[in-house]
């Protein structure tokens, strides 16, 4: 049986095992982002190249140092340097000595004949009929966007947990849960009772948490160990967030589809072409967080990430029109956790301050003379 | 008796402490280097600012802030443990009420904080580079055999001041030496790496913000003057300097306790004793997965009193 590894970006990746396993290969399961991979990444990355790309590299050496004889990945469409970052790594691990293929698939609407030849081969080296795999398919989806779901529901909860940390617990358990369940009953089965175990954390619901739109480049937004788990580290500030990225809408909307077209023409006023990446994603995703109701707004971006410098550049204009504040982080192998959490810390504040100064001013509109 | 409040700043370079009354005024105040040794920093302020205290104070609140906050906030029991943006801007408004506009220089960072109407509603620090921090022009006084208390003076007598490469202290040294060997006069160096650290200040951590009077230059390098006037040039404003600007984030941190404790809670606070105590950090790589966090236990006389350090809240069961 053929050794087939992917790249780690959040919890993915065990709708990726399973959708290798499923068409008849081995999985080689990337290990969780460590310091000792982004070491290994760093030693062979260029050193201008982005987080992601390092981060990325190190993974593939550790899965083909596990015995992984092939690698599937996912290619950018630039005009950002993620482009042809699949090609790199390539040429990096070959020049290593390390012998595997590697499949890089690039959004199918940027041609359907290379997407197509590389899925036949993929399924020829399976074994695997077309209906088969759509099957195969269909049941990985299910369980990829279940993992979204269950991440969803386990950051609306954490804010209003009364033993801190005991939400990260359970979404843990429940990802062991969802990685046993395969079927789509199963699945379905999973699904209502990791629900429960997060529904029944006890919580004190008198709380009013902030909330804080997270936008930026999607490696670092979706893999916890990159953004230094920003997420957690919030909730447990007592702080609501929400991601502009989550992978199964993306790949609903910009990798099948044209992209999200209506946040793009949210942008347009402050950035009207597209800039690569996610850059003018960013810019019009902090737009929709203003309008709709956001405390704040923080962007992730890896540093020397062109598209995201972009969009820094812009949003303190946003900031100013819309009036929300905005918190930009760079992050690269040298970002210290202490730095970060000084600065979370301040934003956190901020944003309470700015929230108690509006509701004394409505309040005095409310009640003149008090 | 009297009731008063503490603040620690423990920084990178410094380690400030601060005893104020319930009305604000400092009663004492204290800057020492932390050496890289913040427990030792931390029992050394606490001894020195006893022995300036009168004998009927009673701290009733006590606060930390900067980057050793937690474990400072750990060793003296602190009611209230804050970041130092938040500190800073509290102490900044104490003295400059209407202020609009924090630039703080301190050892290793450097942030600004922008105000309206009394309220922090933007902030920046410097992310990936720490050019131009106290740190730095430290390093560049003793390499010039200047003390650094004289340093600003000489800049102020700079009649030409010589364009220097601020972007990155590396080559901002290498650029001084090259200025040096082509003859320049020590004043016009020091005057030119003045105006090139705060260029770097303006155009990296200041990027984009709206820098409005009255603007308040606080930390360790509000002391000197060549930067001051750097500032007060490139901005064009008048810069103010707080009486107590090297220790504000202490004095935020007292306030903030102040504020939190609020006549109605009792201090957590040990009392000025710790300094005598014993108190160890250890560490140890906790192999429960991957991750292999780096767990630090703060131990008081050989029993546990705070942990931190893991991802997975595993070992969090401590100062709950």
């Amino acid at each position: 049986m053929k050794k087939v590894s992917f790249a780690h970006m959040g919890y993915s990746y065990l709708g990726f095992k399973q959708l290798v396993e499923d068409m008849g290969f081995e999985a080689v399961v990337p290990p969780s982002p460590s310091p000792a991979t982004l070491d290994r990444g760093v030693t062979y990355a260029p050193e201008y190249a982005c987080i992601p790309f390092k981060m990325v590299l190190g993974t593939y050496l550790e899965v083909l140092e596990r015995g992984a004889e092939m690698i599937i990945t996912s290619g950018g469409v630039g005009p950002c340097r993620a482009g042809l970052y699949g090609m790199m790594h390539e040429r990096i691990l070959r020049n290593l000595g390390f012998n595997f293929e590697i499949f890089i698939f690039d959004p199918p609407l940027t041609g359907l004949w290379p997407f197509f030849i590389k899925l036949r081969r993929i399924l020829k080296a399976a074994g695997l009929s077309w209906l088969a795999f759509v099957d195969v398919v269909r049941r990985a989806w299910a369980k990829l966007k279940l993992l979204d779901e269950l991440e969803q529901l386990a950051t609306s909860i954490r804010p209003y947990e009364l033993k801190r940390g005991e939400t990260t617990r359970t979404f843990h358990s429940c990802l062991k849960i969802v990685d046993q369940a395969r079927t789509l009953q199963e699945l379905a089965a999973a699904r209502e009772e990791c629900r429960q175990l997060l529904q029944n954390i006890p919580r004190d619901t008198g709380r009013r948490p902030l909330k804080v739109g997270i936008v930026g480049e999607i490696y670092v937004l979706l893999e916890p160990f990159m953004n230094l788990e920003i997420e957690k580290t919030l909730g447990e500030m007592g702080v609501v967030t929400h991601r502009s990225i989550y992978l199964t809408q993306y790949t609903a909307t910009d990798v099948l589809a044209r992209g999200a077209q209506d946040v793009r023409q949210l942008a347009h006023p402050y950035l009207n072409q597209f800039v690569g990446g996610h850059g003018q994603n960013s810019v019009g995703e902090t737009i929709l967080y203003a309008r709709n109701g956001f405390d704040g707004v923080i962007q992730l971006s890896p540093f020397t990430c062109i598209p995201e410098i972009v969009a820094k550049s812009i949003l303190p204009r946003v900031s100013r029109d819309l009036g929300i504040p905005i918190l930009s982080l760079t992050i690269d192998e040298q970002t210290g956790r202490a730095g970060v959490e000084t600065r979370l810390e301040a934003f956190v504040d901020l944003l309470r301050q700015r929230r108690e100064q509006m509701e004394a001013r409505s309040n005095a509109a409310l009640l003149p003379g008090y | 008796m009297q009731p008063c409040y503490l603040g620690i700043d423990v920084g990178s370079v410094s380690t400030n402490v601060v005893v104020i009354t319930a009305a604000g005024e400092v009663l004492s105040s204290l800057y020492i280097r932390t050496h890289g040794q913040p427990i030792q920093a931390v029992k050394e302020g606490l001894r020195r600012v006893k022995a300036t205290l009168p004998g009927d104070v009673i701290i009733a609140g006590a606060g930390t802030t900067g980057s050793g906050r937690y474990l400072a906030g750990a060793i003296i029991g602190a009611d209230i443990v804050k970041n130092e943006i938040t500190a800073h801007a509290v102490a900044a408004r104490l003295e400059v009420p209407e202020v609009q506009t924090i630039l703080e220089i301190g050892g290793q960072d450097s942030k600004i904080i922008i105000l309206r109407q009394g309220v922090v509603i933007d902030f920046a620090m410097n992310t990936v580079c720490a050019a131009g921090t106290g740190s730095f022009l430290d390093q560049q006084a003793a390499r010039l055999g200047i003390p650094i208390e004289n340093f600003g003076e000489l800049a102020l007598k700079a009649r030409h001041p010589v364009r220097i490469a601020g972007r990155c202290t590396v080559f901002a040294e290498s650029d001084m030496i090259h200025k040096q060997q082509m003859g320049h006069n020590i004043e016009d160096i020091i005057g030119g790496l003045c105006e090139a650290l705060v260029r770097n200040y303006l155009n990296n951590v200041a990027k984009g913000k709206e820098i409005l009077a009255p603007i308040v230059f606080q930390g360790g390098v509000a002391a000197n003057a060549g930067i001051r006037a750097a500032f007060s040039k490139a901005l064009q404003q008048e810069i103010i300097v707080p009486r107590h600007f090297a220790v504000m984030g202490a004095l935020g941190a007292a306030l903030l306790a102040r504020d939190y404790v609020n006549n109605n809670r009792e201090t957590k606070f040990k009392g000025f004793e710790v300094a005598e105590e014993e108190f160890r950090a250890r560490s140890f790589t906790c192999q429960g997965c991957s991750n292999l966090c780096e767990i630090v236990n703060i131990e008081e006389e050989g029993s546990i009193i705070a942990r931190w350090g893991s991802r997975c809240g595993k070992w969090d069961t401590l100062g709950e």
